[in-house]
């Protein structure tokens, strides 16, 4: 692993003037270790039979290509023009008019003017036009085309993985041209040679194999939330054990297999157990999670569409096989977008299940009536908002929180609203951050799009800067001590970025807001919070 | 030097000459004044259909709208109509603050580090101003020009003259609009010269259409307050042109070479159009990240390429952990 330079010597050297004033076609690719993330595993490619799986190291001059790769390029290229609208209009209408230049994160965090969107997309662009448009051929360079070389391949790869896909540029646009659906099919075209990345490659394989990115094998999950299970009767004296594969349950549980795996995001997961179990005390709801399908991320989306349909089939498919009427998905980013804007299309319609009802509550939920998968979010503040839950929200009076708005919840989906009203209804001290960083304005994590691994440190943390920088202010101004967040990638992401930026901030998932403040029946009186810390008032009396 | 700005530069200084010596020197006047125009008129409808038809004829696999705005969720939860649109009209009305007001390019911000270390993201108007100044003023302009085609003019064209010319001084009448249109364009290629990073991205053909359209408007200038080119003969000549009743030479020759260059510039306009980024005039339209409702998940949106793929079945999955699952307490389907 490279060395991570301090906060202060990134922050100093910072320079958002593109150095030199020459032109971006003759800046030679510098591959810097701790940018970028190691490639794919041959193996894991080889689960789902994709082409030209090797061992190979972008350091390296010879990256092991097929002979013909420029053609299969040009075709993969062809075929997406003729298969995406999208594609074809944002390759024709940019003006470059510089709208979206400093919107990107990973340029205001790297000033490397090739993290410009605009730039980002001319990498692919500049081919585009010599292969496809007459202008391109007849005046080549002067027209903005060149022809595809292998540096221009390694610039791709490069850049296509420092953009988190998180659609900041696409607000901006004033034709809506949006970066992210380019980096996603530039990828498309980069794993048609097998240049994929491993952070991604190997979740998707053991997704694929064992239902979830981090290949937790079915007796291995159930022995994970049993754990849980235990923890939560320790705090409460309340046994919340769930069901597994239950076949008619009313409906199915899916969230991201990383908040099973690691801190903090093991403590939302406790929130979910604990208000199914609520609920299920209370209303006799029946809530099933499975095993099958235990993975609610899709790091497929970060490969192909097939690749992300592929794996996305098993939520509908496991629905079908239990017989529940819909399905709750639990808190994460790009996995809402799948579900919002893909998985219908892809793998539905699911007629097999019902269009959601809250049987508690009655409320209808039409917005999810073709889908039929509500967010926990949507599910959890309909609940309160019909005083459903039993909750004492003086438990997370420690905590003084912000938001931060997940890139796909709010850009692609619309999710804003929500998250906020359940934080308000659970804790008492709450501040959004400034408007320009916040809701459709949200920074990313630093770390989207199956970026979140080790090595490429250097890359996350320029990234998260403005996220960081925000909530550093926060701190600063108002004291916020915890920054809630609705996404699995988030908790594993940003607390490093929050401890790396000095911010002073730790990292929550709304749900364990909510499982803090939720009055379990037959509880016993609480000394600490889900993560085994005195609770609020309860300091001096632990000291006596 | 840069030959991003300097080729287009001299591309434009080479049509004008071409017009000049074609229309005054070799005498090529018809080919200037009548050829020309109506083959870039053809090439501009032509094109501008063609371009809408091959894009249109990709399809829109998936509804990517980008929503900036809370979504229609619950009912008593606020929904942003326009910048989450749930229905038809939300998007309609969408698209006509865009295509309008240009409401995305007003939110632009400015990213600056202060001394303190705080990262602020400051409103920056200008970019929307000259763009929104430019693209009116242009529309103006064009508008009218109309009385050059008219006969006679419609009431909104002599109301719109009025309003533009309503600051008098001296003779002939100002037009507000081209002077506009001359600022604003200036401002937009000074802007792509001297910001760092807008000059880093451009190319030459975003200095061209900037040249060429400062070409078209100072001619235009030249032509009406300069050389004082006879109005009534240019009208006769371009009222000619749309009747389809083709001027007469002598006509033709009344008119000085500064008419043949403006008419030049913009027929290269005209033809060049349909094969540039100024495609983004029909191209916004068709942009699938603002002409889509976000109501994804209550209507099945349909992508006619859908294929089947291939997946990990439960049925197979069990067989892989069949074993593992019973000793663990999991409900299985076959039991051995
Ligand atoms: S904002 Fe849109 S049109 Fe302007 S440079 Fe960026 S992508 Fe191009
Ligand atoms: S999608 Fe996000 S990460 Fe990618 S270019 Fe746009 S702003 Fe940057």
């Amino acid at each position: 692993m490279s060395d991570l330079p301090k906060n202060d010597e990134l922050f100093s050297k910072l320079d958002h003037r593109p150095s030199g004033g020459g032109d971006w076609m003759d800046t030679p690719i510098d591959i810097r270790p701790g940018m970028y993330c190691y490639t794919a595993n041959p193996k894991s490619m080889e689960t789902l039979s994709a082409p030209n799986a090797r061992k190979w190291n972008p350091m390296e001059e010879d990256w092991l290509l097929p002979d013909n790769w420029q053609e299969i390029i040009h075709e993969g290229l062809k075929d997406r023009l003729e298969r995406f609208r999208s594609l074809k209009i944002f390759m024709d209408i940019c003006v470059r008019c510089g709208a979206c230049s400093d919107k990107c994160h990973y340029f205001i965090g790297t000033g490397d003017p090739k993290n410009m969107p605009v730039l980002r997309a001319e990498l692919l662009r500049s081919v585009y036009r010599n292969d496809f448009t007459t202008a391109g051929k007849i005046f080549g360079r002067v027209a903005g085309a060149r022809p595809m070389t292998l540096e221009v391949l390694k610039e791709w790869w490069y850049y296509f993985f420092q953009c988190s896909e998180c659609r900041r540029c696409s607000i901006f646009c004033p034709y809506g041209i949006d970066t992210a659906e380019i980096t996603i099919l530039g990828r498309e075209l980069l794993n048609l040679l097998g240049l994929n990345i491993d952070w991604i490659a190997t979740p998707v394989s053991n997704c694929y194999q064992t239902g979830n990115h981090l290949g937790i094998q079915p007796h291995a999950f159930k022995d994970m939330l049993e754990f849980f299970v235990e923890d939560i009767e320790d705090i409460t004296g309340v046994n919340v054990m769930p069901n597994f594969n239950k076949k008619g349950a009313d409906i199915l549980f899916i969230t991201p297999s990383g908040d099973v795996f690691a801190d903090p995001g093991t403590y939302t997961c406790m929130g979910y157990l604990m208000l199914f179990h609520f609920l299920k005390e209370k209303y006799g709801l029946d809530v099933t999670w499975s095993t099958y399908a235990s993975e609610g991320g899709n790091f497929g989306f970060f490969t192909s569409h097939e690749t992300m349909k592929r794996l996305n089939a098993k939520m509908y498919a496991e629905a079908k096989r239990l017989g529940v009427k819909w399905i709750i998905g639990g808190e994460c980013g790009h996995m809402w977008r799948v579900i919002h804007q893909y998985m219908d299309t892809m793998n539905g319609p699911a007629d097999h299940l019902e269009a959601p009802v809250n049987p508690i509550t009655g409320t209808k939920f039409e917005n999810a009536a073709s889908t039929k998968m509500v967010h926990i979010a949507e599910f959890t503040a309909d609940l309160i908002k019909h005083g459903k839950l039993d909750l004492d929200p003086s438990r997370n009076d420690n905590l003084r929180l912000t938001f931060h708005d997940s890139c796909n919840p709010s850009r692609g989906m619309g999710l804003l609203e929500e998250p906020r009203y359940v934080i308000r209804n659970v804790a008492k001290h709450f501040y959004d951050m400034p408007a320009n960083t916040i809701r459709e304005n949200t920074f990313c994590c630093g770390s989207g799009s199956g970026l979140n691994a080790g090595e490429d440190m250097e890359l996350r943390m320029a990234g998260g800067l403005p996220r960081a920088n925000a909530v550093k202010h926060m701190n600063q101004k108002y004291d916020v001590n915890m920054l809630a967040c609705v996404c699995a990638i988030d908790r594993a992401a940003l607390p490093d970025l929050m401890s790396y930026w000095d911010t002073g901030a730790d990292v929550i998932g709304v749900h364990e807001l909510v499982g803090n403040a939720l009055i379990l029946p037959g509880e016993k009186e609480r000394e600490t919070d889900l993560r085994g810390e005195d609770l609020p008032g309860r300091e001096e009396e632990a000291d006596e | 030097m840069n030959g991003k700005y300097l080729y287009p530069f001299l591309a434009v200084c080479l049509l004008a000459l071409i017009a000049w010596v074609g229309s005054d020197v070799f005498g090529l006047r018809l080919l200037f004044g009548v050829i020309l125009p109506y083959a870039a008129v053809v090439v501009f409808f032509v094109g501008f259909v063609k371009r809408m038809l091959d894009w249109a004829r990709s399809p829109v696999p998936f509804r990517i709208p980008s929503t900036a705005g809370q979504a229609k969720t619950l009912d008593w939860l606020p929904q942003n109509k326009i910048d989450s649109p749930f229905t038809t009209a939300g998007v309609v009305a969408r698209m006509f603050l865009e295509v309008v007001t240009f409401r995305s390019l007003f939110r632009n911000t400015k990213m600056k580090i202060n001394p303190d270390g705080r990262i602020a993201y400051d409103l920056e108007v200008f970019l929307w101003l000259a763009a929104l100044a430019f693209h009116y003023t242009f529309l103006v302009v064009l508008l009218r020009h109309a009385r050059f085609f008219l006969d006679p003019l419609p009431l909104p064209f002599e109301i719109l003259e009025t309003i533009d010319t309503f600051v008098q001084i001296g003779q002939p009448t100002i037009s507000l609009s081209s002077f506009v249109l001359l600022a604003a364009v200036l401002y937009l290629f000074i802007r792509r010269l001297y910001i760092a990073n807008v000059r880093y991205i451009s190319l030459a053909s975003d200095y061209f259409p900037l040249f060429l359209i400062i070409g078209i408007v100072l001619s235009g200038i030249l032509m009406r307050y300069f050389f004082k080119v006879d109005v009534a003969t240019a009208k006769e000549i371009t009222y000619g042109l749309t009747t389809f009743q083709l001027p007469a030479l002598a006509k033709l020759k009344e008119v000085g070479a500064i008419f043949y260059i403006h008419m030049f510039f913009v027929s290269v306009l005209l033809a060049y159009f349909p094969w540039s980024k100024l495609m983004h005039l029909g191209g916004i339209f068709l942009s699938p990240t603002r002409n889509l409702a976000n109501n994804n998940r209550a209507v099945r949106h349909v992508n006619p390429w859908n294929y089947p793929v291939k997946v990990h079945t439960y049925e197979e999955y069990e067989d892989d952990f069949r074993e593992k699952m019973i000793e663990a307490g999991l409900p299985v389907d076959k039991k051995e």
